[in-house]
């Protein structure tokens, strides 16, 4: 075996490969429970690839045969129920951990000099992510799909002189139609998921560069022993692989709740109207994104004045997109001499806070059909989501921090 | 460890907010799919009653028998009307165009529908029609307004002459002691061979074997589900272990 080993290691860096990224990668010794989302992260991109492989096995990718040929899986396939379920959960499962994991990313300031370019391949993959659950939920041809597509593929023909040539070159069609479905699908299977995977390479990368962060924001390379290990540091191999073992059984007791006894999740993991086939001929009532999307979709319909000659729903599509992009300058926003909210100073806290509220609200008011009262709280929302950051340069400067000690905090 | 499970918890909570909304008020049901006579029955009002307009085209007759416990021989018999294999999809000999045509619409599929509209809502729906002139098939319904289809089941429940009862609760006037609600139609046009109660039954029956059909996997999935949380939760008891072995040395 050692000698395999060693004949490989001659050819390929295994052993350095092993050493750089676990067995000698020293990890902050104080992570705390929201340090389990990344792997979570990990574990449900693998979960879709591996159930997502197989669902292509027996899915048609026309207009006339998707529809039944998921039925076809539900039904008739061996253990094919299961294999959508996990699927069409982990979906839903993917964004619940990236956002708790983008947030924890907020809370100890790990987008902070020098990991800017982790927190940049992490909103790349949120980004991707966003396009591969878009283009994965058009796949099963039911009334939600079709609708929900038509409607954030329309957003499209909101900007001015290009819009809707722009939104027919993406439709391939002058309707959501077949053609859409089939490059969706190439899309979906193959062009995202080879992105995806290279971006998560680029983010693992660039993180065992620099190190990891850790709750109290303290940079444990700065505090090494004689051997230039980090006092503070601890080898990911085998503490949190065993550790993360921990949270794979956590999270996956949660997961298997709601994919065996809860797969619909009360029409939000898999809406209602998608067991009924797309129609083009019929408009279902209420027309409502899936869950993850639906803070930006809030903001979106929250903007209803025409402004400039342009129509308010250019500038509505101009306020989601700023939303998302706006996240990518964060590690510039943050002037603030320490990472984490635990020695930031009052305003921090308070902003932080008031940007967790407003999207969480948003994603609720996303969901319902607008009311007059609804949308001005989403208005008033919007604009507090935007002042987080807009405000952040000026907040982590203005008020006072608490000192940072020296060594970790556990 | 507590605040790792209380935080994947949290996590999840958001996701538990949401109710189906629903415009008219329903009779609300809970359907049993382990009550094989009860789908049993409703299988075989289904194809007497429905199958004629409505097809159950994504699920097979042989799925059905075996899941129903229906010996096949005694299913071909007496279940299936087309001539179709027992293991061929559940069609109908329905053209849509003309369908669309006689019904202003084409009738619609229904093996998802219980998943589509809910349980209660089909069951509401069934005994939901009454008798409304202005009509052009001179019924309508409470649950479903101006609705197209005929009252296939006037010979069993009768035609109602007025709005039937749905989502109402039964009470008792407190100087009369007359019942009030009692069954979903208080005045019949024509009567129907069942009494109210009896039609009750079938159209449980009837909602019960379409929710199956919807979800035939159910039972199943969730008869395994609790094996794999058991799976699961002794998983988790061994990592746990083995993390607090190892970060026994970490100071």
């Amino acid at each position: 075996m050692q000698k395999l080993l060693n004949w490989v290691d001659e050819r390929l860096p295994v052993v350095d490969a092993w050493n750089k990224h676990l067995a000698k990668y020293y990890a902050p010794k104080n992570f705390n429970v929201w340090y389990f989302f990344g792997s979570l992260a990990m574990l449900v991109l693998v979960n879709q690839l591996v159930t997502g492989i197989w669902l292509t096995m027996s899915y048609n990718p026309t207009g006339e045969g998707a529809f039944a040929s998921v039925e076809y899986i539900m039904r008739d396939v061996q253990w094919g129920w299961l294999l959508r379920y996990l699927h069409s959960t982990g979906a839903s499962a993917f964004f619940i951990v990236v956002y708790l994991h983008m947030f924890r990313g907020l809370m100890y300031g790990s987008y902070q000099k020098p990991r800017e370019l982790i927190w940049l391949f992490g909103m790349l993959i949120y980004l991707v992510l966003m396009a591969e659950a878009f283009m994965g939920y058009l796949l099963p041809w039911g009334q939600m799909s079709y609708w929900g597509a038509q409607v954030i593929v329309n957003l499209f023909g909101a900007i001015p002189v290009i819009g809707e040539d722009l939104s027919l070159w993406i439709r391939g069609d002058y309707l959501i139609s077949g053609i859409t479905l089939n490059r969706f699908f190439a899309l979906h299977v193959v062009a995202l998921p080879i992105v995806l995977l290279g971006l998560v390479v680029l983010h693992i990368l660039a993180l065992h560069e620099v190190g990891s962060n850790n709750p109290d924001g303290i940079e444990i390379k700065k505090n090494k022993d004689e051997n230039g290990i980090p006092k503070d540091g601890i080898p990911f191999h085998p503490y949190y692989s065993v550790h993360d073992l921990v949270g794979v059984a956590v999270f996956f007791f949660i997961f298997f709740i709601v994919v065996f006894f809860f797969p619909e999740m009360g029409g939000l993991f898999i809406e209602k109207p998608n067991f009924e086939p797309a129609n083009a001929l019929k408009t279902p009532a209420h027309i409502a994104p899936v869950w993850y999307f639906t803070p930006f979709y809030a903001m979106l319909r929250a903007v209803t004045v025409d402004l400039f000659g342009l129509p308010a729903k250019f500038w509505g599509v101009v306020v989601m997109g700023g939303a998302i992009a706006i996240l990518f300058v964060l590690p510039w926003l943050d002037r603030s001499p320490v990472r984490s909210i635990r020695y930031k100073g009052w305003l921090s806290r308070i902003a932080l806070t008031l940007f967790a509220i407003s999207f969480v609200v948003l994603g609720y008011l996303g969901l319902v059909p607008a009311t007059e009262g609804r949308t001005t709280v989403a208005q008033v929302l919007t604009v507090v989501y935007f002042l987080y950051f807009i405000l952040m340069p000026f907040y982590t400067r203005m008020e006072k921090t608490k000192p940072v000690p020296e060594r970790v905090t556990g | 460890m507590r605040k790792l499970i209380f935080g994947l918890f949290i996590a999840f909570l958001p996701a538990l907010g949401l109710a189906a909304g629903v415009g008219v008020p329903l009779d609300h049901i809970k359907t049993d799919h382990t009550d094989k006579a009860s789908l049993q029955r409703g299988a075989a009002m289904f194809t007497n009653y429905c199958m004629g307009c409505h097809s159950m085209e994504y699920a097979r007759y042989k799925r059905v028998a075996d899941d129903l416990e229906i010996p096949v021989d005694l299913f071909e018999e007496n279940l299936i009307f087309t001539g179709a294999q027992i293991g061929e999809l559940m069609k109908n000999s329905m053209n849509k165009d003309m369908a669309a045509d006689w019904f202003g619409a084409p009738p619609p599929d229904l093996t998802l529908e219980s998943r589509l509209r809910g349980e209660s809502w089909v069951y509401s729906y069934l005994r939901g029609f009454y008798k409304d002139d202005s009509r052009p098939l001179g019924v309508n319904n409470v649950v479903f307004d101006k609705v197209g289809m005929p009252h296939v089941l006037v010979d069993l429940q009768g035609l109602c002459a007025v709005e039937p009862n749905i989502g109402k609760k039964a009470s008792v006037e407190p100087l009369s002691g007359n019942i009030n609600n009692s069954s979903a139609c208080p005045e019949y046009a024509t009567e129907g061979s069942m009494t109210g109660a009896e039609f009750d039954r079938a159209m449980y029956d009837l909602t019960n074997f379409m929710s199956y059909m919807a979800d035939p996997i159910k039972v199943e999935r969730e008869r395994l589900g609790i094996f794999v949380l058991i799976f699961v939760a002794i998983f988790f008891v061994f990592a746990y272990l083995l993390n607090r072995e190892y970060w026994k040395d970490v100071h």
